[in-house]
């Protein structure tokens, strides 16, 4: 038992009594998580609820635990759980080196917080782009400054929403990589909701097949 | 303000209505003693605020005051006067009785009237009492004591005077009618070229009134409150008078003006020929506004037409009333009357006896030219009295019912 | 997904109750200020019992019923026309140029006063106005205007006419922003794949998407219009006068006791809208019914050129309309002696400019520092709601969202007499306070109209990813929503800052005449009727609200110039 595992304790997830989710799992450092299932089986409703912002609409049952620590009760912002979507959702107000320096954790002295938002860029190759508009971004370019900005504020654990399939074919397997790369690279215990087959075959984990209204048990 | 303080104070106004204390009214037969409180009061002047040359005018005024008195006075322009008398009223139900809005109102007529009525106004006469009023000519112009045939009591100060003008572009209409009879012909053989401010516009009435005064058979009912029977009496002639009228009207009677102002720009477009006014250098300030051309004259008609006096009254709970009557004071002096019948400031004539003057100050009218298109008071002739206040809301009504839907 | 559920703090959880207790309240307590006496009730006046007396006072009034009916019927024209001419225009024209066009033609519009359009219509249609000049002598003949009825015109043609131009530009400018959170792009392309015209596309497939999120500024538009003074004033009927009109002269009669019939006026106003807005409820429902039919009909009415040309040509006139009524405000504001029919004035001179400006500073300082404090006020409630809703994932109750409306729904002349005696009472008769409060009612209601669809419309998972980057909902707030939304925001302020601008009636009878503002000295300057006057003072009052809104826009451009997603259109 890792002291750095995300532990799913007997989620349940209903909407309006009716059960929509039923999990329990453990995912290790460095490990990923597949999560699969047809839309609206509520792949998006477990990520929102591990991430702390379940809609109303919802009532969930269960612990989460991260590092050792039951983070169930916790607002959103204290978990410490980084999160990546289809769209890289850059912040559309901000230049790329801002965007980065919001990610920084909170105490870190601001010529510190640039020197590691720069350092974060150049570590994907992007170093000459600080200043730049993140609407003037290509996709690919746009996808790395997502990635780095989520491991720059330093997160326990990631959970990746079909992280991928806005991307190019091309441009899929090489941003498919570098991401499980760093996050197994940081022991990053990592949950993957998608349905497309090959980004759980990238990512060789367990995978977790969800359907409706039933319950559902790691392989 | 917490709901339920609201609703405490909504209901203790509704429905207990404790009057309380009054203040003293402070006396003005002790001059020195009114000045004295005065100094440094600042006092809110409700005036109808749609001539900038009166607005203009209280200006100068305001900074006479403040030069002589200490006293800061302000122009509330209003729209019409008896929004204010509302706000009183409002004040008064409210239970407000001292440190109201209003300190100062610029007045006659109905609303004088019904101010006078529900206590509105300072209970003690005032204005007669005031060092100005020595040579306010009360027997040359009797109506500065009798507002609209309503006694003023001096619960008002009379601060100018007006008379009926009828207005005329010379270019157009050399020889205009100088009866309401000759008018209807006149009318008839130019049809569309004649139209009246609708009543209750004040000119609209004014209008009423004056065709009263041509038909009644007897003039000194319209002095007394009016009754069924004398308003029949007159009704009859009156409305044979206006249904002639009517169809030879601008748009044939089936619109009217909204208001003098309105009326003046019929004529100033050439939509009709002739307008009339209560303020006898109108035509001339016109003409200098370049809202009216050149060629503009005033007249009046044969046998005299309505004129009055306006005022400046004091509210019951006015929050300066002594400052309040030194600026009525200072409205009543020489200079300030003289300064105003200044065509070139505003052109209102005087309320004083310009006859009983010391000479230095008699000078200042001598020196006024009253301009091209202003009537002499020689000229002016015989001014009517206003009938009773309560004609002129019984003619309102009877217009409103005979002509006022389609 | 509709944001991070969560505990946001007490003071947001409450925001919502405070502002409709807020806003209900006085609306309630003037409204009861005017039922009292309407019963007979106001002992100052010695109506100590209840009694009908003055519902016979008001019933006896002579063509009361009509001139009711007439402003039922005006308020459902105007509001038909503007609307149907709205959504006729957007369904035929967005996204080309000729749209992007009268986009930036309408827009301005918005920041001119209801009675300054009122006005400039005035000078322009009357038979001795800018058209007739043109045309006159030289096509007409005439050399004195002709002796016709067009302004005042019994069936309301021009009030009618004056409303849909000051209406239409804001329903235009409402149906834009409801745009973006719909579907209606990619369901025209739609329905334009399967050989629809432009217009049955927009109308069978659009409609249905658009109409509840301008609904609420519908009812408005009817509400307003069916008890709209000033307009009614110079351009609708006299013989009778529309209701609100009679009712107004009715609370200024000197005969006092005229208050009591006016108090039972302004109830039978309230009837009057509430009637105009329940008729427009009960169409709806039929439309609703008609339209389910028309809409499976097959119909594609792909030939709909002469409907889009014609929706143009009207959508230009109501522009060009105003637009040159404007430059007659213009020239009328520096001309001399203008006699008839002469097209242009003789004589040009400053001087009506140069007896106005020295007089401005006070009431221009009195107009901002009132619409500032208000708009201010009326921003952080929306805000703090609107906060309140993303934060926790609840939409408040519709009910609850209905009654923000309520100081639009109800009509001015109903409450605001009670409301100013309620505060008199309390001492409050001549406070500033009370003034920017009530001028708040009436801000908060369009900030909330226009910030709303905004707000709720961002995509939530920004504060997702911030939140899981490790930022607070307050850090959030400041650093990712607020710049975001920076451009609604401000335009917002500036619809708010000008509905503030523009009130009367609530700064004469609430401050009780001592705050002058740009507008009551318009409008005591308006009554003596000098046109050169009106038209300064109209151009006045358009001045800040227009500064408000070249602010809102300009400054979010200049901020993020360099950021393209930021731009307004995008997204």
């Amino acid at each position: 038992m890792g002291e750095s595992d995300l532990i799913l304790k007997d989620v349940r997830i209903t909407r309006q009594g009716a059960p929509l989710i039923a999990l329990d799992c453990r995912i290790g450092p460095g490990e990923v998580v597949t999560v699969m299932g047809e839309s609206g089986v509520g792949k998006s409703t477990l990520l929102s609820f591990i991430a702390g912002f379940l809609p109303p609409a919802f009532e969930a049952e269960g612990r989460v635990l991260l590092a050792g620590r039951d983070i169930t009760a916790l607002p959103a912002h204290a978990r410490r759980i980084g999160l990546l979507f289809q769209d890289d959702l850059l912040f559309p107000h901000m230049s790329v080196i801002e965007n980065l320096m919001f990610a920084v954790p909170q105490g870190v002295k601001r010529a510190t917080r640039r020197d590691l938002a720069g350092k974060a860029l150049a570590d994907v190759a992007l170093d000459g782009l600080e200043d730049r508009d993140p609407a003037s971004l290509s996709g690919g370019q746009r996808a790395r400054v997502a990635l780095m900005r989520v491991l720059l504020s330093e997160p326990k654990a990631l959970l990746l929403d079909e992280p991928f399939s806005k991307l190019d074919a091309g441009l899929r397997d090489q941003i498919r990589r570098l991401v499980f790369a760093k996050a197994r690279e940081r022991r990053l215990p990592v949950l993957l909701v998608t349905h497309d087959a090959r980004d759980a075959e990238a990512a060789g984990g367990p995978i977790v097949t969800l359907q409706v209204s039933q319950t559902n048990l790691p392989k | 303000m917490s709901p339920a303080r609201a609703a405490m104070a909504l209901l203790a106004v509704l429905f207990l209505s404790v009057p309380l204390a009054r203040a003293a009214e402070p006396d003005p037969a002790d001059w020195a003693g009114l000045t004295a409180k005065a100094r440094g009061e600042t006092v809110y002047f409700y005036a109808w605020g749609g001539e900038p040359r009166i607005n203009a005018y209280i200006g100068w005024a305001a900074d006479q005051v403040v030069a002589k008195y200490g006293i800061t006075l302000k122009q509330v322009k209003v729209d019409d006067t008896s929004s204010v008398v509302s706000r009183v009223l409002a004040e008064k139900a409210a239970g407000q009785t001292s440190g109201g809005a209003i300190d100062l109102i610029w007045i006659n007529g109905e609303n004088f009237a019904a101010m006078k009525r529900e206590g509105l106004l300072l209970k003690e006469g005032w204005a007669d009492k005031l060092p100005a009023w020595k040579h306010v000519d009360v027997a040359g112009k009797p109506t500065v004591i009798n507002d609209f045939t309503v006694p003023t009591d001096g619960l008002e100060a009379p601060w100018g005077m007006a008379q009926l003008v009828f207005i005329h572009d010379t270019a157009r209409l050399a020889t205009p009618p100088r009866s309401l009879a000759a008018l209807l012909d006149w009318a008839k053989a130019n049809p569309g070229r004649f139209t009246y401010p609708q009543p209750p516009d004040f000119h609209g009435t004014t209008f009423l009134k004056q065709a009263l005064y041509a038909v009644a058979p007897d003039r000194a009912a319209l002095s007394a409150p009016v009754t069924d029977a004398s308003f029949s009496a007159v009704s009859g002639p009156l409305f044979a008078y206006l249904d002639a009228l009517h169809p030879v009207l601008w748009r044939s009677g089936r619109a009217f003006p909204q208001n003098s102002a309105a009326m003046m720009q019929l004529l100033a477009d050439g939509e009709t020929g002739i307008a009339f006014n209560f303020n006898p250098a109108a035509a001339s300030n016109a003409i200098a506004n370049g809202e009216l051309p050149e060629t503009v004259r005033t007249y009046v008609l044969d046998g005299g037409t309505i004129g009055n006096t306006h005022f400046v009254a004091i509210p019951f709970n006015s929050s300066a009333p002594a400052g309040a009557m030194v600026v009525a004071d200072f409205l009543m002096s020489a200079e300030a009357q003289a300064h105003k019948q200044d065509p070139n400031v505003w052109g209102d004539p005087t309320v004083l006896a310009v006859g009983s003057l010391p000479a230095d100050e008699k000078a200042r009218f001598d020196a006024l030219d009253l301009g091209i298109a202003t009537l002499t008071p020689s000229e002016l002739g015989r001014t009517l009295p206003e009938p009773h206040p309560s004609w002129t809301t019984r003619l309102e009504q009877a217009w409103s019912a005979r002509y006022g839907v389609e | 997904m509709t944001g991070q559920a969560g505990k946001p703090g007490l003071a947001l959880q409450l925001a919502p109750g405070l502002t409709v207790v807020l806003l209900i309240l006085p609306v309630v307590a003037g409204l009861s200020g005017a039922a009292l006496p309407a019963f007979g009730y106001l002992p100052v006046l010695g109506g100590e019992h209840f009694s009908l007396d003055p519902w016979r006072m008001l019933m006896a009034q002579p063509g009361i019923w009509r001139s009711a009916i007439f402003s039922y019927l005006t308020a459902l024209a105007a509001t038909a026309l503007s609307l149907g001419l709205v959504l006729g225009f957007i369904g035929a024209w967005s996204e080309t140029r000729l749209f992007a066009l009268m986009h930036r033609a309408l827009s301005p519009l918005l920041s001119v006063p209801h009675a300054a359009a009122a006005f400039a219509l005035a000078f322009l249609i009357a038979p001795s106005g800018w058209i007739m000049r043109l045309l006159s002598p030289w096509a007409t003949g005439f050399d004195r205007p002709p002796d016709i009825l067009i302004l005042h015109d019994p069936l309301g043609l021009s009030m009618i006419a004056g409303l849909v131009a000051k209406e239409a530009p804001f329903l235009f400018l409402m149906t834009l922003a409801a745009l973006p959170q719909t579907q209606v792009r990619r369901h025209m392309q739609v329905a334009a794949s399967f050989g629809y015209g432009r217009l049955a596309g927009f109308f069978k497939v659009a409609l249905p998407q658009i109409y509840p999120q301008i609904r609420l500024p519908v009812l408005a538009v009817i509400a307003y219009s069916s008890s709209v003074v000033d307009v009614a004033m110079i351009l609708g009927p006299t013989l009778p006068a529309p209701l609100a009109v009679q009712l107004t002269h009715w609370m200024r009669d000197p005969d006092l006791a005229m208050r009591f019939a006016a108090s039972a006026g302004a109830l039978l106003q309230v009837g009057v809208t509430a009637a105009a807005i329940l008729t427009w409820l009960a169409g709806e429902r039929l439309a609703r019914l008609l339209h389910q039919r028309w809409r499976v009909d097959g119909g594609r009415m792909a030939a709909d050129g002469a409907a889009r040309a014609g929706l143009a040509a009207a959508t230009l006139i109501l522009i060009a309309a105003m637009g040159l009524g404007l430059v007659g405000l213009v020239l009328w504001s520096v001309a001399g002696f203008w006699p008839f029919p002469a097209s242009l004035p003789p004589a040009v001179s400053l001087k009506t400019w140069a007896s106005a400006l020295p007089q401005l500073s006070g009431p221009t300082g009195t107009t901002l520092w009132l619409g500032l404090a208000a708009t201010l006020a009326a921003l952080v409630l929306t805000i703090a709601c609107l906060e309140r809703e993303v934060r926790t994932g609840r939409r408040p109750h519709r009910a609850a969202l209905g009654l923000i409306y309520v100081p639009l729904l109800v009509p001015q002349v109903a409450f605001l007499f009670g409301l100013q005696f309620l505060l008199i009472a309390m001492g409050l008769g001549t406070s500033g306070g009370a003034l920017a409060f009530t001028h708040f009612l009436f801000v908060l209601p369009y900030v909330f109209l226009s910030l709303g669809d905004p707000w709720r419309a961002w995509d939530p998972r920004y504060a997702q990813i911030a939140s899981g980057l490790g930022a607070g909902q307050w850090r959030i707030f400041w650093r990712v929503r607020l710049p975001m939304l920076l451009a609604p925001v401000l335009t917002a302020a500036a619809v708010g800052f000008a509905v503030s601008v523009g009130q009367y009636l609530p700064t004469l009878l609430i401050g009780g005449g001592r705050f002058a503002t740009l507008t009551t000295e318009a409008v005591a300057l308006a009554s003596g009727g000098s046109r050169r006057i009106i038209a300064v003072y109209a151009l006045l009052q358009m001045a800040l609200p227009l500064a408000g809104f070249v602010l809102a826009t300009t400054l979010p451009a200049m901020l993020f110039r360099n950021r393209r997603d930021m731009r307004p259109g995008h997204g």
